[in-house]
C-alpha cells in the first residue's frame, strides 16, 4: 500500500525527520490560506497523487506570492497529471500540498528498501538527488551507496559512516547530521512494516541540515492488520475502482489493454495464460486470480468485472483444481451466466479435481456460448480465435 | 530415491487442529504421509485425527522423532512458529500459510539459518515426492512416480507442469513450490544441486516467475553444476510494469525482474525454455528422448 507525500511526511513528523513546514488544501481557497499560515516569501504547490515524476508531469511548481499560489492551485487541482509512473492515461490530482519553499545547497537522495538477494533492508544513497535512481543505477552506479542493514544488530555507527564518508560529507556537524537522519529512517522503515521509502531529493541546506524535500512510502499489505494507522492513510480514489471491488471477492485483477479476458486460479498459472493467449496471437484484457475457494458467486464477480472492459471479445477459463474443484467451478459458470449477461464466447478449460464431472455438467447445460477447450494450449488458441471472430 | 522427504519421513503439523490444517493433515495422511502428531498450544494432550497434540514444537520432537513442520498457522503467528521450529531442532519446516509480513519472515529465515534449518515457502503449495510423501496442499493424484524432479514458485504451474508430465507418460521424483513471496526459504540454488545428486531425477522442470533474480541466480548456478537437462517457463511475459501480479514478489521494477531477462539468462546456459507453459510436457519428452 502507497501514501501519499503529504502522509509520508507526517509519519517522518513522528521521527523528528526534518521536512519543510505544509499544509494539505483540498480547494485553491484552501491552498491560498496555508500559504497565508504558512508566510512565505516562497512556496511550492504540490499535486498529491500516488505516483512519482509529479515534478516532470507539472505537477510540482514554485510559486512568489500569494497569487502565484492561487493561480497555480488552480491550474494543478483537477488537472489530469501524466507522469512515466501513471501511464498515458495520466491520474487526477484531487489534493494538493502546500509547503515552503526550502534553502537548497545540496540535493542527494536516500531511500531504504528491502534487498531480497541479501534478505535485509537496504539503505540507498547517492549524491545525484533530484534524479531517476534507477537512471542513476543505469549510467552511473558508481555514484549509488549501499549499506545493508542486518535487523539482528539494527543501525551502528559503521552503518552511518559507511553512508556519510560514501556520500563524500567531510564537515563533522553534517556527518552528525545525516547519520542521525538515517537512523531515524530505518527505525520508521522497521517499526512501520515499510516496503520502501524514499527521499528523493533530501536536501541539503546552507547550515548543513538534512531535509526530505519530498517523501514516497510503501508499506506491506501482509503487515496492515498490525498497523492501523497506516492502515487508515489509504486512499481508495487513487486505486483503481475495478481491483478495488474485485478484491472484496477475494479476486486479484490488474486490467490490461488486450481483448481476451482471463479467468485463471493462482497467480503463476494466470500469468502463464496471458503469456499463452499472447504467444498464440491474441492479447490478454486483464488478469484475474480467483484463489482457492472460488465458487459460484466469486466467477460471476469475475465475469462482471471482465465484462465491465468494452474491449472483451472473448473469455478464456482457465481452471488446474487442486483444493478447488471443477465441478464447483462449472456449476459458478452455469451460475453467472444466469446472473449476469455473459455475451461473448467463453472458453472453459477445467483440469485437476473432479474435472470429468465438470465437463459432464457443462455439457448437459448446453449454453451456445460456452466452447470447451482439452488442455492449456487448446483453450487458448480457441479463444484467440474466438476472439478474432474465427469460430 | 528422491529429494527433501520420502515415505520415512516423519512430519508434525502446527496449527494442526485449525480448519485448514485439519483438513490439509487428513489429506495428507491419504496420501501416506506420516504425519505423527502435531501443535496447537493449549491443546497438548488431546488427540487429532488419532495423533497426539501437543503444547510446544520441542515436546512434539521429543516424543516423536519428528524432523519436519508443516506450518498452517494464522499470519500474524507464523514467523514465530518458524522460529520455534529451528530452536526445536526440526530440520525443515513448510510453511504453507499466505499473506506472512515479510519483516516476520526476514527474522524467521535469519533464525532457521542460524539453527541449520531449511524452509519452504511461505505461501507455496508444500513439498510432494510422488506417491511416498506429501507435505502441503497439492492434489496428491496428479503426481505419478517419474524420473523428474520440479520445482515452481507458483502452485497451480506445478500442477499443470506436473500433469503435463505424467500425460507424456512420465512421472515425478520430487516436486517443490517454493512460493513466491519477496522472501523465501529454500529456492533454486539449493533444490537444483539436490536433483542433480538423485539419481533417479533425470530432468527438471523449473517454473520461475517475474520479480527478484532468483532465476538470474539460478542460470548461473545451472552453468557451473547442472548436467542434467532442464526445462524452464517464466511466468508473466505479459505483465506490465510496476504491477503485482497476485504474489507479492512478482512485481517488475525498473527494468530488473522481467521475464525477457531470466528467459534470456537461462537460454544462454543451455536451459531449454518454453514461452508458454502449454509446452512443458512436450519440452520434457524432448530432452528425455535425446
Amino acid at each position: 500500500m502507497n501514501v501519499h507525500e503529504y502522509q509520508a511526511k507526517q509519519i517522518f513528523k513522528k521521527y523528528d525527520i526534518p521536512t519543510p513546514k505544509g499544509k494539505l488544501a483540498l480547494s485553491v481557497d484552501e491552498a491560498v490560506e496555508n500559504a497565508k499560515e504558512l508566510g512565505g516569501p516562497i512556496w511550492v504547490v504540490k499535486a498529491q497523487i500516488h505516483a512519482g515524476g509529479r515534478g516532470l508531469g507539472g505537477g510540482v511548481k514554485l510559486a512568489k506570492s500569494l497569487d502565484e499560489v492561487r493561480e497555480l492551485a488552480d491550474e494543478i487541482l483537477g488537472m489530469t497529471l501524466v507522469t512515466h509512473q501513471t501511464g498515458p492515461e495520466g491520474k487526477l490530482v484531487q489534493k494538493l500540498y502546500i509547503e515552503d519553499g526550502a534553502d537548497i545547497k545540496d540535493e542527494l537522495y536516500l531511500s531504504v528498501v528491502l534487498d531480497r538477494k541479501l534478505e535485509m533492508p537496504l539503505i540507498m544513497a547517492s549524491t545525484e538527488g533530484g534524479m531517476d535512481i534507477e537512471t542513476v543505477a543505469e549510467k552511473t552506479p558508481e555514484k549509488i551507496i549501499t549499506v545493508p542493514v542486518d535487523p539482528a544488530i539494527g543501525f551502528q555507527g559503521f552503518h552511518g559512516r559507511k553512508l556519510a564518508f560514501g556520500l563524500g560529507i567531510t564537515d563533522k556537524g553534517e556527518q552528525k547530521n545525516i547519520i542521525t537522519f538515517a537512523k531515524k529512517l530505518y527505525q520508521l522503515y522497521m517499526d512501520n512494516d515499510a516496503e520502501m521509502i524514499e527521499i528523493n531529493p533530501l536536501v541539503k541546506t546552507g547550515s548543513g541540515e538534512f531535509i526530505a524535500l519530498d517523501g514516497k512510502m510503501g508499506f506491506d499489505n501482509s503487515a496492515l492488520g498490525r498497523q492501523p494507522e497506516i492502515a487508515a492513510m489509504r486512499d481508495l480514489s487513487e486505486e483503481d475502482p475495478d481491483e478495488v471491488e474485485a478484491a472484496k471477492y477475494g479476486l486479484s485483477y490488474v486490467a490490461l489493454d488486450g481483448e481476451i479476458g482471463c479467468m485463471v486460479n493462482g497467480a503463476g498459472l494466470a500469468m502463464g495464460t496471458m503469456d499463452t493467449i499472447n504467444h498464440m496471437g491474441g492479447t490478454p484484457a486483464n488478469f484475474l486470480d480467483v484463489g482457492g475457494s472460488a465458487n459460484a458467486e466469486t466467477v460471476a464477480k469475475g465475469f462482471e468485472i471482465i465484462l465491465k472492459n468494452p474491449n472483451v471479445k472473448a473469455i478464456f477459463v482457465n481452471i488446474f483444481g487442486g483444493i478447488v474443484r471443477c465441478d464447483r467451478i462449472a456449476n459458478g459458470i452455469l451460475e453467472a451466466t444466469k446472473i449476469t449477461d455473459v455475451n461473448v464466447p467463453v472458453i472453459v478449460r477445467l483440469d485437476g479435481t473432479n474435472a470429468p464431472e465438470a465437463a459432464v455438467i457443462l455439457q448437459n447445460a448446453n449454453i451456445k456460448n460456452i466452447i470447451v477447450g482439452d488442455d492449456l494450449g487448446d483453450g487458448a488458441m480457441k479463444a484467440v480465435k474466438a476472439a478474432k471472430g474465427e469460430i | 530415491m528422491s529429494i527433501l522427504v520420502n515415505k520415512d519421513t516423519k512430519v508434525i503439523v502446527q496449527g494442526f487442529t485449525g480448519g485448514e490444517g485439519t483438513f490439509h493433515a487428513e489429506q495428507c495422511m491419504a496420501y501416506g504421509t506420516q504425519i505423527v502428531g502435531g501443535v496447537t498450544p493449549n491443546k497438548g494432550g488431546m488427540e487429532h485425527l488419532g495423533k497426539p497434540v501437543f503444547n510446544t514444537v520441542q515436546e512434539a520432537v521429543d516424543a516423536t522423532g519428528a524432523t519436519v513442520s508443516m506450518v498452517f498457522v494464522p499470519p500474524a503467528f507464523v514467523g514465530d512458529a518458524v522460529m520455534e521450529a529451528a530452536e526445536a531442532g526440526i530440520e525443515l519446516a513448510v510453511i504453507i500459510t499466505e499473506g506472512a509480513p515479510v519483516k516476520d519472515m526476514q527474522a524467521a529465515k535469519a533464525h532457521a539459518t542460524k539453527h541449520g534449518m531449511m524452509t519452504i515457502g511461505p505461501n507455496c503449495p508444500g513439498v510432494i515426492t510422488a506417491q511416498e510423501c506429501k507435505i502441503g496442499i497439492m492434489p496428491g493424484s496428479i503426481f505419478k512416480k517419474g524420473n523428474v524432479g520440479l520445482i515452481s514458485k507458483s502452485g497451480t504451474l506445478t500442477y499443470e507442469g506436473a500433469n503435463q508430465v505424467c500425460n507424456e507418460g512420465y512421472g515425478i521424483t520430487t516436486a517443490v513450490g517454493i512460493g513466491g513471496d519477496p522472501i523465501i526459504g529454500l529456492s533454486y540454488k539449493q533444490i537444483l544441486p539436490m536433483f542433480e545428486a538423485d539419481p533417479e531425477t533425470e530432468a527438471i522442470v523449473m517454473i520461475g516467475e517475474i520479480g527478484g533474480d532468483l532465476e538470474i541466480q539460478a542460470a548461473k548456478l545451472i552453468k557451473e553444476q547442472i548436467t542434467k537437462p532442464v526445462v524452464a517457463f517464466i511466468a508473466g511475459q505479459t505483465a506490465p510494469k510496476g504491477k503485482t501480479m497476485g504474489h507479492a514478489g512478482a512485481i517488475v521494477s525498473g527494468s530488473a525482474g522481467t521475464a525477457k531477462e531470466k528467459m534470456e539468462a537461462l537460454e544462454a546456459v543451455g536451459v531449454k525454455v518454453v514461452v508458454s507453459p502449454a509446452e512443458i510436457g512436450k519440452a520434457i519428452a524432448e530432452v528425455l528422448k535425446k
